[in-house]
């Protein structure tokens, strides 16, 4: 076999045991779309008729801002996932079988592929829960069949990148707690993007954070595919940004792996 | 370089830090033997094992493992090894089954080959009740061997052993033994490292008793044993007379009566035991009992360190 196909089959034998183990514990995934929809519901129902005031539409409502509010929730649903995949690497590490793997003639990325996959798989039934409450609670995106696919593209695109990232942060930390820790910064990002609020409301500073940080583009891609408004360079952008915490995620993981500490 | 061996390390170099851990370690294990590495905690046992297991880099010296150089083909090293540790490497979330099926995957057998060898390894250690059970119901040793079945399932040439049957009860580690000489059987060659000097004793055939980064001693159990003295011959008696008369005899202080029992030193050997039961023999001496004391691997590893044995240590 040649080193690719070698690197897809381990990786794919991976992946089978990542989604096996995350079907016999299934509390992660349940958390990974639990913790967004209660947000959602928090940000809707308690926030949203103020909020929704403050979008500076006609008809500014609860209505109007579930439509705002649904690319944010789903970026914060990504963030989350990438904080299950680093508790889930560093458990991993902590057991054995890693050291096992390591002995083995296997693709040497297989391994944090396999997680990443896994990790990927996960998110996205994770996302479909959060879509389904959305749409139950009345959320009516103008998208057609091939925008969503592309909306699904987008968060795929994301979940795979921060999911790099957060490999590399769980093997990084020495301890599942830190493990559990090291990613909330990611949860953070949203609200200080364009998630939730449109970032013309923020103060100058922040507005330009806010502008220039990767979830914005995300989310305005996302906004743009679901309800319609603007994308511009936003998808451009929202690539870059994700090949580059993917590439950087990779390498860093790649490191981690091949310098830990033996077990 | 012994081109029938398994294992050649020259010259092992290794330091965490400002500590050496390995400091100029050789040694050479023939194909098809069992080589023990006993020492105490802290000794670069398992630094040795980690490194031979391509886990960690070393920092100097040369290995070759399988006839494979370890440093420039780390994955042909690989494919002919398993690393079973005092920590064992099961996946506990999957079943006995499913965990050497993921093996089977990973070493790419096919699913009909890996099948039968994930049957055979079950129904050989003794696992088969417990194939679709997950890990965290299993016993220790249970544990410890589905841990050895997954790595025999790529049918490795060399298997590292770290302290195999550290923490199990006495059954479970007879049970060890029993599979590692079935392994040897099946010519695959073992370094074993081992705080147990029975265990060594059991079953290498050569041992290397590792101290601060170093070899030493190495040789046989018994080759060991003679490097140190006080072997003897322990002479017991029905009366006090007898004890007496027998200690003038030998040249020997009256011991105290109360034992009824003289040491005699030397190594035990059949000429000797032969000519000191004859001389007493000749004085019309009886003997009532007679045993012969060989240094054991405790006096060698106390006599070579200058500490007690590695056990006593942590008890």
């Amino acid at each position: 076999m040649t080193t690719l196909a070698l690197t897809v089959t381990d990786s794919a034998t991976m992946l089978r045991r990542n989604l096996r183990r995350a079907a016999r514990y299934p509390g992660l995934t349940v958390i990974v779309a639990a913790l967004p929809i209660v947000f959602l519901l928090l940000f809707v129902y308690v926030f949203g008729g103020t909020l929704g005031a403050g979008l500076g539409l006609p008809s500014g409502g609860r209505a109007e801002y579930l439509a705002y509010v649904v690319p944010g929730i789903l970026v914060l649903a990504i963030t989350g996932g990438a904080q299950g995949t680093a508790i889930a690497i560093a458990m991993d590490m902590t057991e054995g079988i890693i050291a096992r793997f390591r002995t083995m003639s296997i693709a040497r990325a297989s391994v944090l592929t396999g997680h990443v996959v896994g990790a990927v798989v996960q998110t996205m039934i994770g996302l479909t829960m959060v879509v389904a409450v959305a749409l139950l609670i009345g959320f009516r995106p103008s998208a057609d069949a091939i925008e969503w696919v592309a909306v699904a593209g987008v968060l795929a695109m994301t979940s795979f990148a921060l999911s790099w990232l957060s490999v590399a942060m769980g093997m990084w930390t020495k301890t599942v707690e830190a493990a559990s820790n090291v990613p909330m910064p990611l949860m953070l990002l949203p609200f200080f993007g364009s998630g939730f609020v449109p970032v013309e409301s923020m103060p100058a500073g922040l507005r330009w954070f806010a502008e220039h940080q990767p979830f914005t583009p995300i989310i305005e891609t996302v906004r743009g595919l679901l309800t319609g408004t603007a994308i511009g360079s936003s998808g451009l952008v929202a690539t870059a940004w994700c090949a580059g915490i993917a590439l950087v995620g990779y390498l860093w993981a790649r490191r981690n792996y091949e310098r830990r500490p033996a077990r | 370089m012994d081109p029938n061996a398994a294992i050649t390390v020259t010259g092992l170099r290794k330091s965490f830090g400002a500590k050496v851990v390995l400091d100029g370690l050789d040694l050479t294990v023939p194909a098809g033997t069992v080589y023990a590495l006993l020492g105490p905690n802290g000794a670069g046992k398992t630094t040795t094992v980690d490194i031979l297991s391509t886990l960690t880099p070393a920092d100097g010296g040369e290995i070759r493992i399988a006839g494979h150089d370890l440093h420039r083909e780390p994955q042909a090293v690989r494919s002919s090894i398993a690393l079973t540790g005092q920590f064992s490497a099961v996946d506990d979330l999957l079943t006995g089954a499913e965990n050497l099926r993921l093996m089977a995957d990973l070493l790419h057998v096919g699913r009909r080959e890996g099948g039968r060898r994930a049957a055979d390894l079950l129904e050989r250690f003794d696992l088969v009740d417990a194939a679709d059970r997950v890990p965290s119901t299993y016993s220790g040793g249970m544990r410890r061997r589905l841990d050895l079945a997954m790595g025999l399932m790529g049918d490795p040439r060399v298997v590292f052993l770290d302290e195999p049957t550290t923490g199990l009860d006495p059954r479970s580690r007879r049970a060890m033994w029993d599979v590692v000489r079935g392994l040897v059987a099946d010519g695959v060659t073992i370094l074993l490292t081992t705080q147990y000097l029975e265990e060594a004793d059991q079953l290498a055939d050569r041992i290397g008793v590792l101290d601060s980064g170093r070899l030493v001693a190495e040789g046989t159990a018994d080759e060991l044993k003679r490097l140190v003295p006080g072997g003897h011959v322990r002479l017991e008696f029905d009366d006090a007379p007898s004890l007496h008369e027998a200690a003038r005899l030998l040249g020997l202080p009256v011991p105290d009566t109360a034992g009824l029992a003289l040491e005699v030193p030397g190594e035990g050997g059949v000429p000797e035991l032969r000519s000191l039961l004859g001389r007493l023999d000749d004085a019309r001496i009886d003997v009532a009992g007679l045993t012969v004391h060989t240094p054991d691997l405790d006096d060698v590893f106390l006599a070579l360190t200058g500490r007690p044995t590695p056990a006593e240590v942590d008890a």
